[in-house]
């Protein structure tokens, strides 16, 4: 067999000459999100393995087809995290998913997310040419920046083959303390913490209570906890499940939806909601439209997404015409033909 | 390191006449926004790399978003080129303007427009300088964490232009990590939102990608910034060593012992000496280089991280070991990190900052190698440099009324921006490439990237008028440079005619 490069690139060649799009895909488990998959499968899994690592450096490569969980056990071992605490959606997810993907978890609000740690990515675009954006150091601002242009981009502008990732260590302490209030007063507080010296790692409020987590030297720690007040629970579990989506929020019937906001947004009554980042994302449970959860999260200054359906959704996000122009522009700017990902994330390409 | 004058490929020529610009532009400007005679225009025709200067056709200061559309929209029919100037502290000479061209500045887009404390951000003009935010949001317990050492003059909408950094980055990120989102407008005067109130926008990331820009995709016309809460305490450490080795391999024993510094420098015998004739920081000045440490956080996180700190610059051979006992003494000590480049250009009027960007276990050695070249090129050198982010400003020193002096430090740069991607690293962490590391472009990148570049810019300015010339080389360029310049052995560009 050749090499898994070889064999990405005579792919790509091959369905360019056919105009045959190609469906970019590690372990699928992302394959719930987006409005079609369209196109024959490229499996990145057969290109795999963590590529350099020096914990000093505080910089990570690996391979797109990695598994995921690969990635954070060696990171483990060295007492160092993926500090965007990606969520995986199965078992199998891979690094180049996490990447393409762009979801963070429950830290996000507090370190950044997935884009804030991206330092460069090596990818194939749609001739086959090998590129190397970005790199294995710290700041870089040499060229446009294509790597976070291709975080998040779902496999629509490029084979992303090799990610480089600033990491950070496991904070020394982390505890979790659950306090009973209302959605406003839930708010209210995040807010409130946010905008003080402490050591938050991640909150959420859901079924009346906000959850507070703490990470950092111990001495902090405690002298937060004592501040904050409430009760001590096993966080681990806790934040497993709604990084994960396990939590029992997230078995609701129907559709679920994503609305980032401003974090200082009232509650939005529009049915069971659970919420992270400090107040900035909200996840709603339920039936609606797109175009009504569109205008609720534009009037707080942000957008919804429409994450989870029963069926596949006709449109998952608004972009403004002027937006959905630039947009496209940049789309035919990175693969001309359409031949990665058409219509995953907007019906228009 | 490249010339101002540009390659035949890249002169734009404006189809309408400099009378003719300055009606148009004056028909939707107040008078006092637009400036054309020479004595007027000489303020503009540099920026922070004052080696290299050029008058431009015409001044434009306009004083609302509108002016600026309608400015735009003149220049994209008129296909005359646009440079946008913030302060004009870049020092990769973004800001440069062309005879050609109309140079548009933000100077009088100065306010605040909001601060909102419980959302924790601030909505401000581009002009605004990057101290003013954190001033302005001091009386809330509140700052912008980016600090770059010119914060005092530099503008906001500048620093997104460049993505710049500060010595606070290694812990709370660059200019990209702290915005939120952007109003921009675009050559044909469209404006645009990018990014949002909330963590995330829909749609790919436009606005890391217009961050860092360099002010060749559009103009940044209002800036939402994210507003942390002002550590309770902070305290530094000064330490000297006695081998720049050993300064480098303490950095590296620092991040070993899992310690996030707030701030993370270095500095050498030459860059120490001159900063203490300047303002006396109070340096060692038999050290053969300083390290500053900053710990912030709660009264408890600081002190067990400057216990450890210590220890550890003990352990690593430090021969002398100074903890900030007050705030005074704190600033005192990073007034003379913060005032490096300028004491550097009381030795010699000119100087390059260059700004390459290495992985930290190559420290020691790219130092000695940049030390060497010194007799090489007959110039001296002195280092600043964020070790935390292995991020290095060698200071060329060079008189620019000598032509020989200004070619040999133009090879010594880039020598040494050769040498960081030659280890590993890149020419610019912070500064951008402007035209001063252009053809270094063309030993980083090679046509395929080069091409990706070129498509963006074309998605955005399909004429090539906002800053041509600058931050990525045309092709034809890079055949021309790599014609006299053949790479690691390799040709960079095999497709293209030698000439
Ligand atoms: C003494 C000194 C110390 C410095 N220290 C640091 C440091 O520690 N870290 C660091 O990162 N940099 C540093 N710099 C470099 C410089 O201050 C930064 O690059 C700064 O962000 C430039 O801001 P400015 O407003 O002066 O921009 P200008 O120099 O006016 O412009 C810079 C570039 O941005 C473009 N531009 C400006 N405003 C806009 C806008 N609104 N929209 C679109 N494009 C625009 C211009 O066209 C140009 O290409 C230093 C410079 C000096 C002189």
């Amino acid at each position: 067999m050749s090499d898994p490069l070889q064999q990405f690139q005579e792919k790509i060649r091959s369905a360019a000459a056919n105009k045959a799009p190609l469906r970019i895909r590690g372990s699928g488990s992302k394959d719930f999100y987006g409005v079609k998959l369209e196109g024959d499968v490229l499996d990145t899994r057969g290109y795999s393995g963590i590529v350099d690592y020096e914990p000093t450096e505080l910089v990570f490569t690996a391979r797109a087809g990695t598994p995921l969980r690969e990635v954070e056990a060696a990171l483990a071992e060295k007492g160092q995290m993926l500090p965007f605490e990606p969520p995986h959606f199965g078992p199998d997810a891979t690094f180049g998913g996490c990447i393409a993907s762009g979801f963070s978890g429950p830290r996000r609000a507090y370190h950044g997310a997935v884009r804030d740690f991206v330092l460069g990515v090596r990818s194939l675009n749609a001739a086959g040419e090998d590129l190397q954006f970005g790199g294995q150091v710290m700041k870089n601002v040499a060229g446009y920046d294509v790597s976070r242009l291709l975080t998040g981009s779902f496999g629509t502008l490029g084979l992303i083959l090799e990610v480089s990732v600033k990491v950070l260590p496991i904070p020394d302490d982390e505890r979790t303390l659950r306090l009973e209030m209302n959605e406003t007063a839930a708010i209210e507080t995040m807010n409130r913490c946010a905008g003080q010296p402490l050591p938050l790692s991640a909150t959420c409020f859901t079924d009346n209570s906000l959850y507070i987590r703490l990470s950092g030297a111990a001495s902090a720690v405690s002298a937060a906890r004592k501040q904050l007040g409430g009760e001590t629970i096993d966080g681990k579990t806790f934040w497993q499940s709604v990084r994960e989506q396990t939590h029992p929020f997230f078995s609701n019937p129907g559709t679920l939806w994503r609305l980032s906001m401003k974090s200082t947004a009232a509650p939005l009554t529009l049915g069971p909601t659970l919420i992270e980042w400090n107040g900035s994302l909200r996840w709603i449970s339920g039936e609606g439209d797109l175009e009504n959860r569109q205008a609720v999260a534009s009037k707080a200054g942000g957008y919804a997404t429409l994450f989870r359906a029963q069926t596949r959704p006709k449109a998952i996000q608004y972009l403004s015409p002027a937006m959905m122009a630039l947009q496209k522009k940049i789309k035919q700017a990175l693969d001309p033909e359409g031949l990665f990902g058409p219509h995953r994330l907007h019906a228009e390409f | 390191m490249g010339k101002p004058e540009h390659f035949p490929s890249e002169t734009i020529k404006p189809v309408i006449s400099k009378a003719e610009l300055v009606r148009r532009v004056s028909a939707v400007l107040p008078a006092e926004s637009l400036l054309y005679d020479e004595e007027e225009l000489k303020p503009y025709e540099c920026d922070g790399l004052s080696a290299y200067r050029k008058l431009p056709l015409a001044v434009a200061l306009p004083e609302t978003e509108d002016q600026i559309r309608a400015v735009l929209k003149i220049c994209h029919e008129g296909r005359v080129p646009v440079v946008f100037r913030g302060a004009g502290t870049g020092l990769s000479g973004g800001a440069l303007p062309y005879e050609h061209g109309l140079l548009l500045g933000l100077s009088k887009l100065k306010r605040i427009l909001e601060i909102d404390p419980v959302a924790r951000m601030a909505r401000v003009q581009p002009g605004v300088r990057n101290a003013a935010i954190s001033e302005a949001a001091a009386q809330y317990g509140l700052y912008y964490a980016p600090d770059p050492s010119s914060q005092i003059a530099c503008s906001i909408g500048g620093n997104v232009a460049e993505n710049s950094g500060g010595v606070h980055c290694l812990k709370y990120g660059l200019t990209v990590n702290n915005i939120m989102k952007v109003r921009f407008v675009t050559i044909d005067g469209e404006l645009l939102e990018i990014g949002g109130d909330g963590l995330d926008a829909p749609g790919y990331d436009l606005l890391a990608l217009i961050t860092g820009s360099e002010g060749l995709l559009g103009v940044v016309t209002e800036i939402t910034v994210k507003l942390l809460p002002s550590p309770v305490k902070a305290q530094v450490v000064l330490a000297a060593f006695d081998d720049v080795g050993k300064a480098g391999q303490a950095v590296a024993d620092i991040i070993a012992a899992r310690i996030i510094p707030a701030g993370l420098e270095m500095m050498d015998k030459k860059a120490t000496g001159a900063v203490e004739q300047f303002i006396g920081a109070g340096y060692p000045l038999d050290a053969e280089a300083i390290l500053l440490c900053e710990s912030d956080g709660s009264e408890e996180e600081v002190e067990s991280e400057i216990a450890r700190i210590t220890e550890v610059l003990k352990a690593a051979g430090a021969t002398q070991i100074r903890v900030s006992q007050n705030e005074a003494e704190r600033l005192k000590l990073w007034a003379g990190r913060k005032s490096a480049f300028p004491a550097v250009g009381r030795i010699l009027p000119d100087y390059f900052c260059l700004d390459g960007t290495i992985p930290r276990k190559q420290l020691a050695n790219v130092l000695k190698r940049i030390g060497e070249m010194q007799d090489t090129f007959n110039l001296q050198c002195a280092n600043v440099f964020h070790a935390g982010d292995g991020n290095l400003h060698p200071l060329v020193m060079f008189d620019a009324n000598d032509d020989d002096q200004l070619h040999r430090a133009e090879q010594y740069g880039a020598a040494i921006l050769e040498l960081c991607v030659e280890v590993g690293g890149t020419i610019t962490g912070e500064h951008g490439v402007g035209i001063e590391k252009i053809n270094q472009m063309c030993v980083q990148f090679r046509t395929p990237e080069l091409n990706t570049f070129h498509s963006i810019k074309h998605a955005f300015d399909e004429h090539g008028l906002l800053n041509p010339g600058k931050a990525v080389p045309t092709l034809q360029r890079c055949a021309e440079f790599g014609a006299m310049h053949v790479h690691r052995g390799e040709e960079k560009f095999p497709d293209l005619p030698r000439f």
